[in-house]
């Protein structure tokens, strides 16, 4: 059977892990490669940079840490953060990432999603959705959170299905940091609709988030930061706990 | 003798990621072996094991190397008669068919006798991505060892219907049954990724080298 994934994300700001292990005595914690290796070595089924430098110039520092990364770590790896044009995806696949996440480029432009698609395969499309509860239903945000775009996000999710995206990561933005547990209605309304796998982002805190964010939500995968960073949960006690919970999950 | 893995570069698949995954296995177990990344249909003359990576829709994966120059004879003389040890990975897999139906109708290299057809949907979301078992079916095999079922990673939407069921070495559950790993003399195929298949990937692909 289909194993429901965990991924660690990584944030990368200047080369630089800024929001990442800091429970270990690595020797250089602030090197992406060697935090991405120590996870790969414990658990997770995939790995997630998030690029979170300001400028341009820094970002080709990315594509260094993406290739010595490729050198040493084999499970899939996900980057974004900025990613703006064709040229950046093929840049950062050529440097060895496996899949590439979009979110505030392909707002302003749908049709990144699908010339990406069509270039590289959906398979190494990440679609990246930030949503914000509204009433009754929860609005897009772009620009790392701090735009309302307007835009429905469950309308949003399908028309980036149909444009070509071969996964969704959807971030709630009421959950992201608060250690409540996931956006779970959002999340079941999201995966009942989608034809394609589903990342859960924001808000785990505990063993029993994890189980709902499956169970509850429906999604395929699960992402988490802070939990794992700090040392509070190891990805494979969350895995033994899902495993007796009776949820698929990859044991070596 | 001296090894020479190399890798067929025809503009599309993960090439880094196979290329790197080769070297770390020649430098972990000081294998006198090294990798060769080529679009050059001559290096496949040297060549003493030859990897074709393939991501994306089998016809742009199959129309980029009937146009990477001699690219195709090369590999038939080379595996259909000089029997050197192949792997076909994901895409590169399925290219080995002999049609597929991805998108059309569209002729493979029909080297191992089967049929690319779509994994059938019925409210399963599509690709097929993750890690998932893979069930070996034939014991006397000399790519993967490991008597226990083991996760590989995968992604594809398209699955290999083999037609003689004695190519299928392993298979996998998905919607259905299907054949994750066909092998059939010299020539082997995996539907998913070795080169992100952590240690147990690792393993079967030193274990491709030793061939």
């Amino acid at each position: 059977m289909l194993k429901i994934r965990i991924i660690p994300c990584l944030d990368v700001k200047d080369g630089r892990v800024v929001k990442g292990i800091n429970f270990l005595n690595l020797v250089d914690a602030g090197d992406p490669v060697a935090q991405a290796h120590f996870y790969s070595k414990n658990g997770a089924d995939e790995i997630c940079f998030l690029d979170i430098s300001a400028s341009i110039e820094k970002r080709t520092t990315m594509l260094n840490v993406v290739e010595k990364t490729a050198e040493k770590v084999f499970i899939p790896l996900t980057v974004g953060g900025g990613v703006s044009s064709i040229e950046n995806i093929r840049d950062l696949l050529k440097a060895g990432a496996d899949k590439i996440s979009i979110n505030t480029a392909g707002i302003l432009n749908e049709n990144l999603i699908s010339q990406a698609a069509e270039k590289f395969g959906s398979q190494c499309i990440v679609a990246a959705v930030d949503a914000k509860k509204e009433k009754d239903s929860w609005a897009v945000y772009s620009h790392g959170g701090s735009k309302n775009t307007g835009i429905d996000a469950l309308e949003w999710m399908q028309k980036l299905q149909n444009l070509g995206a071969g996964e969704i990561l959807l971030t709630s933005m009421d959950r992201d940091g608060t250690k409540k547990g996931f956006d779970l209605e959002l999340l079941n309304r999201a995966s009942s609709q989608l034809a394609i796998p589903l990342i859960a982002s924001g808000g785990v805190g505990n063993l029993d988030h994890f189980k709902d964010g499956v169970l509850v939500g429906k999604a395929n995968a699960l992402l988490a930061a802070s939990v794992f960073h700090f040392g509070e949960l190891s990805i494979k006690e969350v895995k033994q706990y899902l495993s007796n919970e009776g949820i698929n999950v990859r044991i070596e | 003798m001296k090894k020479n893995i190399t890798i067929v570069d025809y503009g599309l698949g993960n090439i880094r990621s196979a290329e790197q995954s080769l070297k770390n296995i020649i430098d972990q177990n000081n294998l006198n072996a090294e990798v060769k990344i080529t679009n050059n249909s001559k290096d496949i003359y040297l060549a003493t094991h030859i990897v074709l990576p393939g991501q994306g829709a089998f016809a742009s994966c199959m129309k980029g190397l009937k146009n990477t120059h001699g690219m195709i004879e090369a590999l038939s003389k080379n595996v259909l008669f000089n029997k050197k040890p192949f792997l076909g990975i994901c895409v590169g897999m399925q290219l080995l068919g002999t049609t597929s139906y991805e998108n059309g109708i569209h002729n493979g290299l029909g080297w191992i006798d089967g049929e690319i057809k779509k994994i059938p949907q019925k409210g399963l979301k599509l690709p097929h991505m993750g890690w998932n078992e893979v069930s070996i079916k034939i014991k006397e095999n000399k790519i993967i060892k490991e008597e226990k079922e083991k996760n590989f990673y995968f992604v594809h939407s398209y699955f290999f219907e083999c037609k003689d069921k004695k190519n299928e070495v392993a298979s996998t559950v998905y919607g259905k049954n299907f054949a994750s790993i066909i092998s059939k003399e010299n020539i082997y195929g995996v539907q998913f990724h070795p080169e992100k298949s952590a240690c147990q990937g690792l393993r079967l692909i030193k274990n491709f080298i030793s061939l």
